[in-house]
């Protein structure tokens, strides 16, 4: 195939064919993390969500996807054409160009910056422009409220996300996301076991980030309308919305990559071999749980109550039997397919696990009123970053200028922000009702 | 080595037409986003230049953090009648024409000397990257003035929060 | 991450910094709103960073980037007093036009 394609563009080939299936997967993705998110949602809250459209409402988002391309394109009397049509574009795109730099694999990268941390951080600070101009361009007050609190908000966040970054990169050495999980297989160990506190702010900082309860006053349905998508309907709004979905896949993506080990696997030193064999035990596991679930939807399927849903059991049964044969043929493979085939998985479970919490807070707690929201910001979360990463620096600094052990000093390190958050905490919890009593400020 | 003529290309033009868009629009948002457009063609020109770390800073700084803070104050002090007024002042012709003879100056001094800046040789090594030769650079040699520009920041934060306070 | 390629000629950076320079000093000179210019004056900082990048390139040296480090800072800083200074003006005189801005006490 080599000798078919002329070596000026060779090495565009690829990267080119990783963004193709990119921007046509992510649509669908997007749509089924909706669908995710209800049914997490009616599961939590002990009822069923979508059953409706198709097997157990899979084919929802397909619905959902088609009556917003059919919806009337309303734009409002006074509002800025331009602005009005290049805000979701921009939302959009910066979510979309945050791809171009995401590890999903060893090899499935279209391009390795030497900046790559930074450049995705970038773009997603430049992702505030499509709500601020969003809002504006609508010629509304819920608009434009809606849209500066929102940037005001992604504004202080993404600040303590990038310092709770920060800390992580200390311990990684490089900007590089491909470095950045090569030095967590270096040292052994993922970084959110050295740097918990980091990675409990970026959690934090990028649901913010992310507009996601509680954080999601500005898109909150009693608030605001629906703040700065207000005017927005049919297919604008579903641009805002799988942008805002894509945002969520990117962060996820970063804290799996810089703190989760990317696409490594829960024990990348353990290669203790079955016996006999070249394939490494840990490497079986994938296999051995996807047959797991087979087993148990079979073993489910004759006890549902309607035939359609017996069917639906058995093909899903069957579909997770099809995935363990897929990983387990993928083990004795070429080295380069193995690879591709388990960073992938490892990766995407992690992603999806990050996404888990996101959902899981988002129907936990409830939601932050917006000078409490930016309170804890300002007040508690970028204080007790810039702690963080003085003490991880210090612990650092410790363990290889002063010869202690790292993994001791990363634990005095973490029990020292720990004390300060605590301080912090009790400190504002302290000063809230006399704010209160004052009236606000 | 056409890629490089091409990229120039396209992030020059982009340049130049978002700035030449930006003095001349009466809507002042509108003004806002072509220089957003102009600032990250200058980013490209950065990276174009292999200043990679330059590139991201001017994204994060110049786009996502000043001109941020524009498009608020604009839309803060937005009024509808000054987009109705007359746009340019009374001294536009002998303005125009002074910033013309400035450049044709200058524009004189590069042509006498075209040809002279040398090229440079092809580096080969390219160790310290970027970010790290910043980094290197900044804390070593140029220690004073970034702790001077961090003073200077923190007088322009207080200066700016004095500013725009309400006296109640 | 492939190998470093060579620079087209400083001269076309040159000219494309004294393009967006003269542009930034006509914004500046002729425009009536304060915004504007600036805004006008943001590009002329930008014009001289891509000058200054342009010969760190030529040199090979970081001491460019370094200096336009520092001209971002600078530019970030005088945009956000002369932001608070606009809003200020704005909020006793209800104006930002630079013909209005004309009495120094009132």
């Amino acid at each position: 195939m080599g000798h078919l394609i002329p070596p000026s563009i060779l090495p565009y080939v690829l990267p080119v064919i990783y963004g193709v299936v990119i921007v046509a997967v992510l649509p669908l993705m997007a749509g089924y993390i909706v669908l995710l998110e209800r049914k997490v949602m009616a599961d939590m809250q002990a009822r069923l969500g979508p059953m409706r459209v198709g097997p157990h409402g899979l084919l929802q988002p397909i619905a959902d996807a088609v009556k917003l391309l059919l919806k009337e394109d309303i734009i409002p009397e006074k509002a800025d054409k331009l602005m009005f049509w290049i805000a979701p574009l921009v939302s959009v795109t910066m979510a979309l160009v945050a791809y171009s730099a995401m590890p999903f694999g060893p090899a499935f990268q279209i391009a390795d910056l030497n900046v790559g941390l930074l450049f995705i951080l970038a773009v997603s600070s430049l992702g505030i422009y499509g709500i601020v101009l969003g809002g504006w361009a609508s010629n509304s007050h819920y608009s434009l409220l809606g849209a500066l609190r929102s940037a005001a908000q992604l504004v202080s966040y993404e600040t303590a996300a990038g310092l709770g970054l920060v800390s992580a990169l200390l311990l990684a050495g490089s900007l590089s996301l491909k470095e950045i999980v090569q030095a967590q297989y270096d040292q052994g160990e993922w970084f959110v076991f050295s740097v918990p506190i980091g990675f409990f702010i970026y959690l934090v900082g990028s649901i913010a980030e992310t507009n996601r309860a509680p954080f999601d006053l500005p898109e909150a349905e009693s608030e605001l309308v629906a703040g700065y998508m207000t005017e927005y309907s049919g297919f604008r709004w579903s641009l805002y919305f799988l942008a805002e979905y894509a945002n969520m896949i990117i962060v996820a993506g970063i804290a799996t990559t810089l703190f989760l080990g990317g696409w490594l696997r829960p024990f990348p030193h353990f290669s203790d071999h079955l016996p006999g064999t070249s394939v490494e035990i840990m490497d079986g596991l994938p296999a051995m749980v996807f047959l797991g679930v087979a087993l148990y939807c079979f073993w489910l399927a004759p006890k549902q109550p309607v035939k359609i849903q017996k069917i639906v059991m058995a093909t899903v049964g069957g579909l997770c039997i099809a995935l363990a044969g897929t990983m387990v043929a993928a083990l004795f493979g070429p080295e380069g397919v193995r690879l591709g085939v388990y960073g992938g998985f490892w990766f995407m479970v992690k992603v999806m696990g990050y996404l888990y919490a996101f959902l899981w807070v988002r129907f936990t707690f409830p939601r932050y009123r917006f000078d409490q929201l930016m309170r804890l910001g300002w007040r508690f979360l970028i204080p007790l970053a810039l702690v963080n990463l003085i003490a991880v620096a210090t612990a650092k600094v410790a363990s290889q200028e002063w010869g202690w052990y790292p993994r001791i000093t990363m634990i005095l390190a973490t029990i020292f922000t720990l004390g300060v958050a605590l301080w912090l905490a009790s400190r504002d919890a302290k000063q809230e009702p006399a704010v209160e009593a004052a009236g606000g400020d | 080595m056409a890629l490089n003529y091409i990229l120039f290309a396209f992030f020059a033009v982009m340049a130049i037409g978002s700035s030449i868009l930006m003095v001349t629009r009466r809507n002042i948002i509108h003004s806002a986003v072509f220089l957003i457009g102009a600032l990250l063609a200058t980013a490209g020109i950065f990276l174009q230049l292999q200043a990679e770390f330059l590139f991201v800073v001017q994204i994060i700084l110049y786009v996502g953090g000043i001109m941020v803070l524009f498009v608020f104050v604009i839309m803060l002090v937005n009024l509808d009648v000054s987009m109705r007024l007359v746009q340019f002042n009374r001294q536009k012709w002998v303005a125009g024409v002074l910033a013309l003879v400035l450049g044709a100056q200058v524009l004189f001094a590069l042509w006498v000397g075209r040809g002279e800046l040398r090229l440079p040789a092809p580096a080969v090594d390219v160790s310290p990257r970027n970010t790290e030769a910043i980094g290197q650079a900044l804390f070593q040699h140029y220690m004073l003035p970034f702790e001077i520009a961090s003073i200077l920041l923190l007088v322009a934060m207080i200066g700016a929060v004095v500013m725009a306070k309400r006296r109640v | 991450m492939g190998a470093p390629t060579t620079m087209i000629a400083p001269d076309y950076y040159l000219l494309l910094s004294l393009a967006l320079f003269t542009i930034g000093v006509i914004g500046v000179l002729t425009r009536r709103n304060v915004i504007i210019v600036l805004m006008s004056i943001e590009l002329i900082l930008n014009a001289v960073n891509i000058n200054l990048m342009a010969f760190s390139r030529m040199w090979g040296s970081v001491d460019g980037q370094v200096f336009a480090i520092f001209v971002i800072t600078d530019a970030a800083a005088e945009a956000a007093v002369g932001l608070g200074i606009i809003l200020a003006f704005f909020r006793n005189r209800e104006t930002v036009l630079a013909d209005e801005m004309d009495m120094l006490k009132w």
